[in-house]
């Protein structure tokens, strides 16, 4: 395993990282558009209050480390899905500031509006984070100089699209689950009717996709079940899903939750596994795309980083886990709350 | 319009938009730190007090400054592709690790910090409240290296048709880096002291929560007095000094000196003209520059005129936003040391004159940030990275002036909402005043 591997897994993680951590946010924000009550909308916000922004972070790590191992993906990706990007980010402003806006004016109209904005700015990156990736899966247009050569309209291809939707659904189940671990009473009995059929969509929409993505993109099968790592991540994402309505339905929300990380990650990972060692896949001429090695940092900086990575993600992973501890339990609200 | 100069006034807005906050946030920090400490340690629970409310102040001003932030970690990829492509193997690692060591830190201990009050001892509350000014202080460590090495690149090697890395250390310790790391996070405690002080000034002049606002004021007088006092000397005199080294051409357009001298003079006003360049109305002290920068007063300096064209920053900007600054600076230092003498006799809580300063002085230290971070990257063009690569050459070849002028616009609007209404927030918050104790913390 060389180095340029080694971040290949390491980014891996990054983005797996803030999938399940502010995956589960996301749907928060999503389901936040179905609440009925005042009370149920400060649940929801309370639910995720103390702990959103940490989880916001793994985005931003995860972007500063690609730039670190992978700049060429880096600075091909998001200048190339410029106009989609800047959608994103607007849609993040908009969460990040409507949570601590919300509860600072008590009147109907100005919560509702931070209501909508909590809402959508949660939703959108929901689909676009999925529609980046069903690209990312499909391949995307890149000339010789390995400069984007699509436009807006290019990423927004069927299954593409199809990504995005399957994306919003599995992280506002992922929510679903992780409010109903955070409620208890009538909000929760509430919230647990969703999971059900959203675990349903979830695995409709993830055998559809799958069939798709041989339609779409062959080259992403090709070796793969001669890969043992193959079985290991598609038997914990089978065993993972199944768990799901069955913790569920026996009451076992925190079991739930943990098995809907895991289907989280391991959807990721297998999306990884097949793309290895490509990071971004050419459309129509796949010599042309970006990998672990023709879009990498140097050694020394790969090396070098690995090293901040080897002192710095333990320590960020072990007051982490601190943290949610302290937070631990039902939501409460009090005088510090949103 | 050219995509570049669009792409530039992106940059600036989203930056500076940004730099808004996060100076407020630093300073705050460690002001809380301080009064959580003694609140702690003297079972005072005004001090408690000033704590949760101020706390409640840097929860409004994290969040905005996060919503903002979250662009610049992607627009170097989006706006700057060349340059991305040009120095990712050495500017990505100080992004990377400002996610890594600082703002998971700050923003994991900001929940526990505002939320957590009740649920854990007060010696791991006041722990959170150390490590949110420590991941701030930390966070802004690395943005302080990865900016220091477009100023004054060093641990690198041109290779592969891109800056690569050769030594970590010393791209990270590069010439820049700490004097400008000090001057720049000693700004942001001057911001967050005018902060306090200034609100505190509010209730005294509305003579509300007075016993509150007396101490909340002697903090942030004391705690900004140092500060303003340290900006000027060693740490802004030593940044000066360290830019006439290793950028003369910045130095001689801050200062405006136009013509290659000895003995040069330090300008204390004047109008810039450009064209050819000229100072009018000049006050200058003869022979300071020189003294200044290098300890001798006739030492030659080179001048704009001894530079190639084409690597002459903008003359006008750079020096009227650098001798902004610096005035600035030094009405820190006059109203905290007036303040800290008033304090001292006893005499600052019935000067509203005084007082009035005060509040509407919030401002200025963040304007003076604006100021001295246009001097520092105006007076670094036409260069992205010092003598290796062009502004001109660094914007993304893929992504259309429409594209870019389609973000300004859509930022623009959504900055110009958010700012307005962190300022309403902010505003309705201090009239409706701290909130009293209640529950667990009265206890105490």
């Amino acid at each position: 395993m060389d180095l340029n591997m080694v971040w290949f897994l390491l980014v891996g993680v990054l983005i797996i990282g803030y999938a399940i951590l502010d995956g589960f946010d996301l749907g928060v924000g999503v389901l936040h558009l179905f609440a009925r009550s005042e009370e149920e909308r400060r649940v929801h916000i309370n639910a995720i209050g103390p702990v959103w922004d940490g989880n916001e972070v793994w985005l931003l790590t995860g972007g500063g480390a690609l730039f670190a191992a992978f700049p060429v993906v880096y600075a091909t990706v998001f200048s190339g899905f410029y106009i989609a990007l800047m959608l994103l980010l607007t849609a993040l402003i908009f969460r990040a500031v409507s949570m601590e806006f919300r509860g600072k004016v008590d009147a109907p109209g100005w919560k509702a509006a931070w209501d909508w904005a909590f809402g959508l700015g949660s939703l959108l990156p929901a689909v676009l984070f999925g529609v980046a990736f069903g690209n990312i899966l499909r391949g995307i247009p890149l000339d010789a100089a390995r400069n984007y050569a699509g436009t807006f309209f290019t990423l927004l291809n069927p299954y593409a699209v199809l990504i995005g939707v399957l994306s919003l659904v599995l992280f506002t189940m992922h929510g679903a689950i992780y409010l109903a671990m955070k409620t208890e009473g009538p909000l929760q009995a509430r919230i647990t009717r969703w999971i059900s059929p959203l675990w349903m969509a979830t695995v409709a929409l993830y055998v559809i996709a799958t069939l798709a993505t041989m339609y779409v993109s062959p080259f992403l099968f090709e070796g793969i079940l001669a890969n043992p790592l193959f079985y290991v991540l598609f038997l914990l994402l089978l065993a993972a899903c199944l768990m799901i309505p069955v913790a569920a339905k026996a009451g076992r929300y925190g079991r739930a939750f943990v098995a809907s990380s895991v289907v989280v990650a391991m959807m990721i990972g297998l999306s990884a596994l097949s793309l290895f060692p490509r990071l971004v896949p050419a459309l129509d001429d796949l010599s042309l795309s970006l990998t672990i090695y023709n879009a990498s940092s140097s050694e020394t900086t790969l090396a070098t980083m690995f090293i901040i990575a080897l002192i710095g993600m333990p320590l960020v992973i072990a007051y982490t886990i601190f943290i949610y501890r302290v937070f631990k339990g039902k939501v409460v609200i009090t005088s510090d709350s949103y | 319009m050219d995509a570049v100069l669009l792409a530039r006034l992106q940059f600036a807005l989203t930056v500076g938009f940004h730099f808004l906050f996060p100076p407020i946030t630093i300073g705050l920090a460690w002001l809380l730190v301080v009064v959580e400490t003694l609140g702690w340690r003297k079972r005072d629970e005004v001090y408690t007090r000033i704590g949760m409310f101020f706390g409640k102040l840097l929860g409004l001003t994290f969040a905005v400054g996060v919503a903002t932030g979250i662009v610049m970690e992607f627009q170097f990829g989006t706006n700057w592709a060349e340059y991305s492509k040009f120095v990712g193997d050495i500017f990505g690692a100080p992004l990377a690790a400002e996610g890594v060591f600082a703002f998971f830190l700050e923003s994991g201990f900001l929940g526990l910090y505002l939320f957590g009050r009740n649920r854990v001892s007060k010696g791991v509350h006041w722990f959170s409240a150390l490590m949110v000014a420590l991941g701030s202080t930390l966070s802004a460590f690395w943005i302080i290296v990865a900016n220091s090495w477009q100023q004054t690149p060093a641990g690198y090697v041109i290779r592969n048709g891109r800056a690569e890395l050769t030594s970590f250390a010393e791209a990270v310790f590069n010439p820049s880096t700490l004097i400008r790391y000090f001057h720049t996070v000693d700004a942001a405690l001057i911001s967050g002291a005018f902060f306090m002080a200034g609100i505190a000034a509010y209730y005294l002049l509305k003579n509300r929560e007075v016993v509150f606002a007396k101490k909340a004021m002697t903090v942030a007088v004391v705690f900004g007095l140092v500060a303003s006092v340290l900006e000027l000397m060693p740490l802004g005199h030593g940044h000066a000094r360290q830019v006439a080294r290793t950028q003369p051409e910045k130095f001689a357009a801050i200062e405006g000196l136009y013509t290659s001298t000895g003995g040069a003079p330090l300008v204390l006003f004047a109008v810039p003209t450009t064209d050819p360049p000229k100072l009018h109305g000049t006050i200058e002290i003869p022979g300071l520059l020189g003294w200044l920068a290098f300890g001798d007063p006739n030492v030659p300096i080179r001048g704009i005129n001894d530079f190639p064209p084409d690597e002459v920053p903008p003359l006008w900007l750079t020096f009227v936003s650098f001798h902004n600054m610096v005035v600035l600076g030094l009405f820190f230092i006059l109203v905290m040391a007036l303040a800290a003498w008033k304090i001292w006799r006893g005499t600052l809580w019935n000067s509203p004159k005084l007082l009035k300063v005060l509040l509407w002085s919030i401002p200025l230290p963040l304007i003076a940030c604006q100021l001295g971070w246009i001097a520092a990257e105006v007076g670094r063009q036409p260069w992205i990275v010092y003598k290796l690569l062009r502004t001109s050459e660094a914007a993304s070849i893929t992504v259309s002036a429409g594209e870019i002028l389609f973000s300004i616009i859509l930022f623009g609007v959504i900055y110009l909402l958010l700012g307005s209404l962190y300022v309403y927030l902010l505003v309705k918050k201090v009239k409706h005043g701290p909130a009293p104790l209640a529950g667990k913390e009265a206890v105490a």
